[in-house]
């Protein structure tokens, strides 16, 4: 190296050096997701991952997001989360029940990143719960599935018992029964959120039972496709599932996740942004009734839009008394409403319901 | 009530994935090759069938294409084990990851489409249901009276012997290999044809892991592969059923049982072994070994 070199290096040197400050300041923020299934499993990944372009697409280079699909609920996850923070993430969003102790113990380790999990309840200083009210949209399709059912049966698959499915099985009773007192509600658990093969098997049983009309907890298409063989109906779940329309998927609720993404990166990026617990419904756009299709007579489709107009506006309440719980019980006296809190920790069907919750 | 024959048409649907998939894996592991890659063989078949079934309007299309494609991508697999000596388990674990990465990919433009109808065969079902449980016979056959069944069992059992007495013994493994690809690429592809009419990422969901159970579980014969995957098939069936139709069962309980009798029969297998004279086992005997052919 001869000394005309050296010193052109030495100033190239400097001149970087100098420039990296001035150059971070520019630097996007880094929001990261983990997914629990694959981007293409056309249902709750596919959603949080249009909330993610979504949020890409309004802040332009402002941001950069990576995500990592796919991450099994467990230990692994913590793994995975870690990755993204050790790659520069300063926001996190991770996006599965499954995913609450490791995001809680990650964001021990890093206070200065934050994190938003979803449908949890474990909050700390950097880290933020969000949810939707899914049983909004369930008591809109629960007062179509009434409405629509023949053999007065109408099946539910759920995945777990947990109270966010648990909420729904009973929004979506309380309505159907509300239109028609004859309802009667099977419920089978496939113990999945995704396992196509076997949500097929669930339909199976269920329409072998008589049912005529399948809710779904689950996020696969199976279950449309054995309705269709057998003549039955169902709705989306998590996403719109368009190419089963106009029968038998009649309706839909969609996860809309791209307000609350954009608000919360919004939020980071001028140094608002606190930990705090938000569960949106119908109203706020995070819960959106998929196109009711012309299967359904035009009274029960404009039956069904006033009520979600009503939740919508907040003039109602899918969970107003007089309720009495399964066993008999009573629950939410005349005009009562049911708190958050009572929702979040359900663990128990309404009176009605002849199925059990497996324990 | 129950109605016991509605239910065993329904476990004839729900076990058909997992029977073809046994099939194709019991002769290839009678060929003594432990392939793996059912799994990623089986994904590949989903795809391929799918969105061959969506394009040309043809369902049985779909199942020729899914099951060219199962063999297809089981043909690095059989490159790798039997010319360039890699490890059988590494290589099948390789293909499954391959094959679910790979489905994942070519996938895209296919998703949120729908499988054309098929008109069903007899008793409401499925003919491809009807295939599989013709092939149980067919596949007994092979193995027992014909052959060239024999030669692909002499080679699974032996295959320094087999090679001594003049078989290509990696000729014949290529076949199998080849053979049990398609036979996973068609049950892959019943799921997303069949049961669930589109494609979505992973949506085998693990029903090659349990193809592979069976296969052990049958003690390596055609009817215990059938008896195996009716058992896993009918449990979920019958757990789903029970539920639907009200029936207080731990479901749990009803979840594992096809665990606890794989279990049980190994356990039964052995201990039949130890008191007969019989040495080494049903398992064939140069199950997963490399064959190198030195002379």
């Amino acid at each position: 190296m001869n000394r005309r070199q050296l010193i052109a290096s030495v100033a190239a040197m400097t001149t970087i050096s100098l420039a990296v400050p001035a150059w971070a300041q520019d630097e996007p923020l880094k929001v990261g997701f983990i997914y629990v299934g694959p981007v293409g499993d056309g249902g709750w990944t596919y959603q949080h991952d249009q909330g993610r372009l979504a949020v890409e697409a309004e802040f332009g280079d402002r941001v950069e997001t990576t995500f990592i699909e796919s991450v099994p609920e467990g230990a692994d996850a913590e793994r995975a989360i870690t990755q993204l923070v050790l790659a520069g993430n300063k926001l996190i969003f991770t996006t599965s029940f499954g995913f609450m102790d490791p995001t809680i113990n990650v964001a021990a380790k890093f206070p200065d990143v934050k994190f938003e999990h979803a449908t949890g309840y474990k909050r700390a200083d950097n880290v933020a719960t969000y949810d939707a009210r899914f049983y909004e949209g369930r008591a809109v399709i629960g007062t179509i599935a009434g409405r629509m059912t023949k053999s007065n049966k109408i099946g539910y698959i759920g995945s777990f018992p947990i109270p966010e499915v648990i909420q729904g099985i009973n929004s979506s009773f309380i309505h159907a029964r509300k239109v028609n007192p004859d309802v009667e509600m099977k419920v089978v658990w496939a113990y999945s959120w995704f396992d196509p093969a076997k949500e097929a098997d669930a339909a199976a049983a269920l329409l072998a039972e008589g049912v005529d009309v399948i809710l779904q907890h689950t996020d696969s298409t199976a279950p449309l496709a054995k309705a269709q063989e057998a003549g039955a109906i169902g709705f989306g779940q998590a996403s719109d599932m368009a190419a089963f329309a106009p029968t038998p998927r009649v309706s839909s609720i969609i996860d809309n996740w791209a307000p609350y993404y954009i608000k919360r990166v919004g939020q980071v990026l001028d140094g608002t942004w606190t930990s705090e617990a938000t569960w949106a419904g119908i109203g706020d756009g995070e819960v959106v009734i998929g196109e009711i299709t012309e299967a359904v007579p035009a009274e029960v489709k404009a039956e069904a839009l006033a009520l979600r107009d009503k939740i919508a506006a907040g003039e109602y309440h899918p969970f107003t008394g007089p309720l009495n719980k399964a066993d008999g019980s009573a629950w939410l006296a005349e005009g009562q409403t049911a708190t958050d809190e009572e929702l979040s920790g359900m663990n128990f069907f309404v009176e009605g319901i002849t199925a059990e919750i497996p324990q | 009530m129950i109605d016991p024959i509605a239910l065993f048409l329904l476990l004839l649907s729900a076990s058909t994935p997992i029977l073809f998939a046994a099939l194709g894996e019991l002769v290839v592991e009678r060929a003594g090759v432990l392939n793996l890659g059912v799994e990623g063989m089986m994904i590949m078949g989903a795809l391929s069938g799918f969105a061959t079934a969506h394009y040309s309007g043809n369902a049985f299309l779909g199942f020729a294409a899914a099951a060219l494609a199962g063999a297809l991508v089981a043909l690095p697999f059989a490159i790798l084990t039997q010319f360039l000596m890699s490890n059988q388990v590494a290589s099948g674990l390789a293909l499954t990851l391959f094959g679910l990465g790979l489905a994942a990919l070519f996938g895209k433009p296919v998703e949120g489409v729908k499988a054309p109808t098929m008109a069903a065969g007899p008793l409401g079902l499925n003919w491809i249901v009807w295939l599989g449980l013709a092939m149980v016979p067919a596949i007994w056959w092979f193995l027992n009276r014909s052959r060239a069944g024999l030669i692909l069992r002499g080679v699974g059992e032996n295959h320094d012997a087999a090679h001594a007495l003049g078989y290509d013994v990696r000729q014949v493994r290529l076949a199998a290999i080849a053979f049990g690809g398609a036979m996973a690429g068609v049950g892959g592809a019943f799921i997303s044809i069949a049961t669930v009419l589109q494609w979505t990422e992973g949506m085998t969901a693990g029903a090659g892991w349990i193809a592979l159970a069976i296969v052990v579980f049958s003690n390596w014969t055609a009817p215990g592969v059938l008896a195996g995957a009716w058992l896993f098939g009918g449990v979920t069936v019958l757990q789903l059923r029970l539920q639907a139709a009200g029936v207080r069962v731990p479901v749990q309980l009803l979840s594992m049982a096809p665990y606890l009798a794989t279990i049980i029969v190994l356990v039964a297998i052995s201990a039949r072994q130890k008191f007969s004279r019989r040495a080494g086992g049903a398992a064939p005997g140069s199950l997963g070994q490399d064959f190198h052919a030195l002379r």
